[in-house]
């Protein structure tokens, strides 16, 4: 039995309940479920039965409710509080969204129906799909990327295809094997330049905090196969310099992915696709409000530009004076697809939640959010920017940075000031990224949340911020203390992991 | 006798018979913070100077180690892969990471002596 | 508009407290030439009420699978999901909480992403599991880029019975990584014999089972060949439920299972979103891609969770990160969890033998409709039905009729004529005998 900081008999606190695993909660021979008895069959699974215990534990429908309603109330979520994390967006997850992803005719259909059964879920996803497009000025978009690095993924692989078709038709062509990153861009950048066999070469930033133009166009050569910008970027400012960025990098052969991630910004306001980008992932799970849901799922759609879109992976779907078709196989117009990223068509369920998003907010509110957006990153920094410190001159986008050089000799670091925002009710903000300023804070609200939190969240700010000052270096190394965990060895898991739950010594899992 | 030397990436050598034994500064085992996990290379692979040859990985970094001069490797150090937290500890003792058999000794006069090197860490802070 | 809190009064405070004159002003960054003028090609704001109509009619456009008989498998099931699960994986805490980064405050998903990876542990019979992946061909895609990686090699072969998805996943990986791949031609009647094309140059010998054909076969002798030559055995899982009824990939020899979890939990929402499991042994710990949940303690001495071994991630590894995956499945893991933890042992096992004897009777059933042959003399839920013409028509014919009476295996394999007269039948324990006597009575009718 571990320890019991509370004093309490039970280790509960309150309405903080401690909950123990469902291992150490249930039975093998309970269960929430009722089920017929299976009818008497001869066996057909070829003398391969399952024997012995897989170990599993069962609980009645009231202990599992319990378990699970108390796992919730260990979590902070955007329905408590605000989440100023910088590059996340986390928006008001809409209850509609939820309402409508559930509806029948919708919820229930299996992937693989006859298409004339399912000419409602196509027009859906080709109604979407007229959104994204035209919200940010492109031809075309593959919807099949689960999530923003998968989208990312497919970005890089349409470059890739492009110039291997480019190179089948017009022979020669040294192979282009390098993709130019900014040293500011978020990790799946390089990961995914690097899963899709290029070489990455990184870009520095010049010190308004953009990607330094001059550095670009003297890295761009025959072996660019092209590059990767964030806009707005990881600092939280407009990289004003795209159009010609775009017109280097086509100059010299080579395509223009953006990352989308922040995208909330702009939209409704700046279309990607009138600055010469080629491909651009966006976040259905950021921008548009479909739920993080503790990590997950996500949906990332790709915009392509007309020199990509032949290459979009499978599926296609493709409005027709028939009705809406599915093309699954690399041939006839989908041809020169580069292939399919994961099984079946997209991610739907978020397809169907974003669409009732932007239909609600409409052209005019989807502009509004965004206009909210940025105002409220602008009075975070205007608000704070004397008690903290900003590496750049605003205005920012959506999105504030500060870096660290305010704690300089208090003995307090970025992430001591960032737990402390736990015990007052918030959650931390993003911290130490991007990389390229030192100790870094980058905080974005959204344009859900009131001037009352926000003033709320400065005064938060500025009083953790004066303390710092002080030097009380014992103040910040013991936040968080209120929460139900404070300050979990993060060293112990990763140098002896645990992975699972085992039961005791002498009880063996089978697995037969 | 064996003098210890350091590159700027704060690896030190000790060479001995045409075999380095190579390991990290007690600054980079402080810059890096508690260490998690370490990657040895394979005995008989062979690193170029300035090459990634290992990767010392703490809870949120993972941090290549540069093999400051060329050669083969002979040897790894068990202890380290066994125990990490050995390179938070003992750094510039038992901590050493890999052997080399140099493929040219000479290499190892450009590398810092430790008042050249502690001079090296002040202009740092 | 009901999202967007700002009254006209609160943005000019806040613009006088920034020293800006308007909210376009903020945008002075952006080149002219690159800003909006006037409004986009778009409707404008709507009501709920509104809002729902639209969304409703598209559905109404649909036939989907709780209106009609169903016997869709290949890839993704039709199960019961208990109310409880919905109900749950809507609290807030759940549904719109971040990624848990920070773990004092999402002890909440950080215990069930565990409890997840324990009960994946324990399905596929293997030691350890991480978080979640996309789905299960994402899963299997990335465990053929493991095994490249753990034995240094770069070619992988591939069975006929892969779900012809997961082959074409694999595909693409191949053709960005550049490493090659043998697969071997569609197997309905198991003839491969994959160990033949095994040799030391081999990374990994992926196989599915029960296979997409619907065969339940023993690997254990083809993980050893493979094991021989220094290569790693894949297993793929699709349809979970099995697993409460046929021996694990774990007991077979297999050091990588990547399945698919829809089946518990999740609706079929056409296609995603869906939750991929991943699955190895300890020794390969390092080498899986994605999240993993690990248990430690706090400063209290209390035990905790955390996410660990991230040095393996793209946010910090860059481009040496094992994968550059960043979500898991989060929410859709969660209802996996819950609802595997309302079945507990006893109903996982009765769900599965459920399943087996709809699928038995089924298949009973048809075997008596004359000039069809189930070809599958083992499967668990689903198998495959030759039929005396193209399956996608009598498919097509029975839709019209109101059954979605099954998959034809020409929807994935187009190209092969070979092929074209399979049908493939699942059956769970959604199916009643009505149902299936209807399919019975229909498929009679379309095939005369």
């Amino acid at each position: 039995m571990s320890a019991n900081p509370y004093g309490t008999i039970s280790g509960n606190r309150g309405l903080q309940l401690e909950e123990p695993l469902i291992f150490e909660r249930g039975e093998a021979g309970r269960s929430g479920v009722d089920l017929p008895e299976p009818p008497r069959v001869e066996s057909r699974v070829g003398g391969l039965e399952r024997r012995g215990a897989i170990g599993l534990p069962g609980l009645s429908e009231p202990q599992a409710i319990r378990h699970y309603t108390r796992l919730s109330q260990k979590n902070f979520a955007i329905d408590a509080g605000m989440y100023p994390l910088g590059s996340c967006t986390m928006k008001h997850n809409p209850r509609l969204n939820e309402k409508a992803a559930r509806m029948p005719g919708l919820a229930d259909l299996h992937p693989l129906q006859p298409l004339s059964t399912v000419q409602g879920a196509l027009a859906l996803i080709d109604a979407l799909a007229h959104w994204l497009k035209v919200l940010t000025g492109m031809p075309a978009v593959a919807m099949s990327p689960a999530a923003g690095a998968q989208g990312e993924f497919c970005g890089v692989m349409a470059m890739r295809a492009a110039h291997e078709a480019h190179r089948v038709k017009h022979g020669g062509d040294k192979t282009r094997t390098k993709i130019l990153v900014p040293e500011s861009a978020h990790g799946t950048n390089p990961a995914t330049a690097a899963a899709c066999g290029y070489a990455v070469e990184a870009i520095p930033g010049d010190k308004r905090g953009r990607v330094d133009l001059a550095a670009l166009k003297a890295k761009l050569g025959p072996e660019v196969a092209g590059i990767m910008i964030t806009n707005p970027n990881t600092c939280g400012l407009f990289e004003n310099d795209m159009a010609e960025i775009g017109k280097a990098v086509h100059a010299a052969g080579g395509y223009f992915y953006c990352d989308g991630a922040n995208f909330n910004a702009i939209m409704g306001r700046v279309r990607p696709g009138d600055l010469g980008v080629d491909c651009m992932h966006l976040n259905l799970h950021k921008t548009f409000s479909t739920p993080h849901g503790g990590g997950g799922p996500g949906s990332g759609p790709v915009v392509l530009s007309a020199a990509l879109a032949p290459f979009a992976p499978l599926p296609w779907v493709v409005a027709g004076k028939d009705g809406f078709r599915l093309l699954e196989r690399a041939e006839g117009e989908a041809a020169k697809a580069f292939g399919r990223l994961k099984a079946f068509h997209g991610q739907m369920g978020m397809f169907v939640r974003a669409l009732a998003y932007m239909m609600s907010h409409g052209g005019d509110g989807l502009r509004q959010a965004s206009g909210d957006a940025v105002l409220n990153a602008n009075y975070v920094l205007a608000k704070l920017k004397d008690a903290l410190s900003a590496p750049f001159e605003g205005p920012c986008m959506h999105e504030a940075l500060f870096d660290d050089r305010f704690l300089n000799g208090s003995g307090v670091t970025t992430l001591d000031l960032a737990k402390a925002l736990i015990d007052e009710g918030y959650h931390p903000m993003t911290m130490y990224f991007p990389l390229v300023v030192h100790g870094a804070l980058l905080i974005e609200p959204t344009e859900s949340e009131t001037k009352e939190t926000l003033d709320n969240f400065v005064a938060v700010m500025r009083g953790l911020a004066e303390r710092a000052k002080k030097k009380d270096v014992e103040f910040f190394h013991a936040v968080p203390r209120l929460t139900p965990r404070r300050r979990l060895d993060e060293t112990l898991a990763a140098r002896k992991p645990i992975l699972r739950w085992r039961p005791a010594d002498g009880e063996k899992q089978a697995a037969e | 006798m064996a003098e210890r030397r350091f590159s700027k990436e704060h690896e030190w050598i000790e060479v001995e018979g045409g075999v380095a034994t190579v390991g990290i500064t007690d600054y980079a085992q402080g810059q890096l913070g508690d260490v998690v996990f370490v990657e040895l290379p394979a005995v008989g692979r062979k690193v170029a100077k300035g090459e990634a040859a290992a990767v010392v990985e703490s809870v949120k970094a993972a941090s290549e180690v540069f093999s400051p001069l060329s050669g083969e490797v002979t040897e790894v150090n068990k202890a380290v892969a066994d125990d990490p937290a050995k390179v938070n500890a003992e750094a510039e003792k038992g901590a050493w990471f890999f052997k080399l058999r140099l493929a040219d000794a000479g290499e190892a006069k450009a590398l810092m002596d430790r008042a050249a090197y502690d001079a090296f860490l002040k202009t740092l802070s | 508009m009901r999202y967007l809190p700002h009254t006209e009064a609160d943005r000019r405070a806040m613009l006088q407290a920034i020293g800006a004159p308007s909210v376009e002003s903020l945008f002075r960054d952006v080149p002219e030439a690159a800003r909006l003028k006037g409004p986009l090609d778009l409707p404008g704001h709507q009501g709920e009420l509104e809002v729902e109509r639209a969304i409703a009619a598209f559905a109404a456009r649909n036939i989907g699978t709780s209106a009609v008989p169903s016997f869709l498998g290949a890839g993704a099931y039709r199960h019961h999901v208990p109310a409880a699960v919905d109900h749950l994986i809507q609290r807030g805490e759940f549904l719109t909480s971040y990624t848990p980064y920070q773990p004092e405050v999402s002890q909440g998903t950080l215990q069930y992403l565990f409890e997840f990876q324990t009960q994946v542990a324990l399905l596929t019979g293997m030691e350890v599991a991480n978080a979640s992946m996309y789905d299960g061909a994402s899963a299997a895609s990335e465990a053929v880029v493991m095994a490249n990686r753990v034995t240094r090699r770069a070619r992988a072969v591939v069975s006929g019975n892969l779900h012809p998805h997961y082959r074409e996943t694999i595909a693409t990986a191949a053709h960005a990584l550049g490493f090659a791949v043998d697969f071997a031609p569609p197997d309905p009647e198991e003839r491969e014999h994959l160990a033949a094309r095994i040799d030391g140059a081999t990374s990994c010998v992926v196989v599915q089972n029960p296979g997409f054909f619907g065969q339940v076969r023993d690997f254990a002798g083809l993980a050893e060949a493979a094991h021989a030559k220094g290569a790693l055995l894949i297993a793929v899982v699709t349809e979970i439920v099995s697993l409460g009824a046929i021996r694990p990939p774990g007991a077979m020899g297999a050091d990588i299972v990547a399945a698919e979890g829809q089946s518990l939990g999740n609706p079929l929402g056409f296609g995603g979103p869906y939750v991929g499991l991943f699955a190895t042994q300890e020794k390969y710990l390092r080498q899986m891609p994605g999240r993993l949940c690990g248990q430690t303690v706090d400063a209290d001495g209390r035990r905790g969770f955390v996410l660990t071994l991230s040095t393996r991630e793209q946010h910090i590894r860059r481009e040496k990160a094992t994968s550059n995956i960043c979500t898991n499945s989060g929410l859709c893991a969660l209802a996996f969890t819950i609802h595997l933890t309302l079945l507990g042992e006893t109903g996982f096992k009765r769900l599965a033998a459920l399943n087996h004897a709809r699928a038995v009777q089924l298949a009973e059933r048809l075997e008596k409709v004359p000039g069809v042959k189930v070809l599958s003399d083992t499967f668990f839920n689903e198998f495959a039905l030759r039929l005396p013409r193209p399956a996608a028509e009598v498919a097509e014919k029975l839709a019209q009729g109101k059954i979605l009476a099954g998959v034809p295996v020409s929807r994935l394999y187009p190209g092969r004529k070979e092929l074209a007269d399979l049908l493939l039948l699942a059956a769970t324990e959604t199916a009643t005998d009505r149902d299936m006597d209807a399919l019975a009575a229909g498929l009679r009718e379309a095939v005369r």
